[in-house]
């Protein structure tokens, strides 16, 4: 175990010893804490107040359509010195991400509020408390949220005055998607599926 | 000795054609716009420097105002978010204007199959020369622009005049 790797430990067990309803997970030498929704925002101010985790690398969230809760949020935390590497995550509905009930942790870490924005706008999960929560990637009125997993690869039209447009992509048989573990060279790389 | 016999021009003296005339200008004088939006516009920029050197083609003034320049070259990924935006500033070239779609993504989106990118340029510009290339070498965007003057010096120019003056005679 190398010393990053025992900090990780440390810390992800400094969580779970104050919230008792989280639970610590290892993968390779990384540490996940998975958090219950409304007990999110007290870990937060935890990491960043008493374990002085001020180093928020990413936010990010993952559509896992067909289960229930189908959404979850992702924190990187870490130490600028990095010393400490964190990963939070925590289960979020479809009701809860239409309602607002995600809290913003801008206030802890400024550069989540942009993060927020495109978590916002790709996954259409919504804050409360977040200064300014509008698109940033696609346009303001732009009807979709394109990360999501029922929304097509190809993309969908849709139409904005003077603003932006957009169309469906020709596919053209594709999506070209290479599976590992095939025999041949055209097995593993289909001209589509 | 003639009368108007002028020693002094004597093999400065040229007949052609006004189409032509005005074509040779044209072709030989063409300032780009460049609508750089991604990886081809390093090439563009490669084609400009003085490797490659497009000023021996003529097209070395980029001009940054669409007001004063003749051809875009449209070098890159031209999102959906972006496609208005180059459309406006092509309407804002004035005529006569020719488009070059530097590459694959601005000829027919390329690799990018995507919601997000429109699915070439085309589809917003009437695009004279289309370049093939993730990104295209400097050589390719050369050819493309000599290809561009091949078809201007085959346009008639003074085609508008003439429409004009047979519709003021009726």
């Amino acid at each position: 175990m190398t010393a990053l790797q025992d900090a990780a430990q440390e810390t992800a067990a400094k969580v779970v010893a104050k919230f008792s309803s989280s639970t610590s997970h290892e993968f390779r030498g990384e540490y996940s804490v998975t958090v219950k929704l409304d007990e999110l925002r007290a870990v937060m101010e935890f990491c960043r107040n008493e374990l002085k985790l001020n180093f928020l690398i990413d936010v990010s969230s993952v559509d896992n359509m067909g289960e229930e809760p189908r959404f979850m949020m992702v924190y990187e935390l870490a130490k600028v010195d990095d010393s400490v590497h964190l990963r939070i995550k925590a289960a979020v509905s479809e009701e809860q991400a239409d309602g607002a009930e995600v809290p913003s942790v801008c206030d802890l870490w400024a550069t989540a509020d942009w993060h927020e924005r495109e978590v916002y706008d790709m996954m259409g999960i919504r804050f409360s408390g977040h200064p300014d929560l509008r698109r940033i990637l696609m346009w303001e009125g732009y009807p979709y949220h394109p990360l999501r997993k029922e929304f097509p690869l190809a993309g969908k039209p849709s139409e904005m005055p003077d603003v932006a447009f957009t169309g469906e992509a020709p596919l053209a048989d594709g999506p070209f998607v290479t599976s590992s573990g095939a025999s041949s060279r055209v097995q593993g790389e289909p001209r589509a599926r | 000795m003639h009368a108007s016999y002028d020693s002094k021009i004597e093999g400065n003296v040229i007949f052609t054609r006004v189409d032509a005339a005005i074509n040779w200008m044209r072709k030989n004088s063409l300032w780009p716009m460049p609508m750089g939006l991604a990886c081809c516009a390093i090439e563009l920029m490669a084609t400009a420097s003085s490797r490659f050197d497009i000023s021996r083609f003529g097209a070395e003034v980029m001009r940054f105002s669409p007001r004063q320049s003749d051809v875009m070259i449209v070098a890159g990924t031209v999102t959906y978010k972006m496609a208005l935006a180059v459309k406006r500033v092509w309407d804002q070239m004035p005529d006569p204007k020719w488009c070059i779609a530097m590459g694959a993504c601005a000829s027919s989106g390329g690799m990018y199959r995507s919601y997000a990118v429109l699915q070439g340029i085309d589809k917003l510009l009437p695009v004279d020369v289309y370049i093939s290339g993730c990104p295209p070498r400097p050589e390719a965007l050369i050819e493309g622009l000599m290809k561009l003057q091949a078809k201007i010096d085959g346009e008639e120019s003074t085609r508008d005049l003439k429409t004009t003056a047979s519709e003021a005679s009726h």
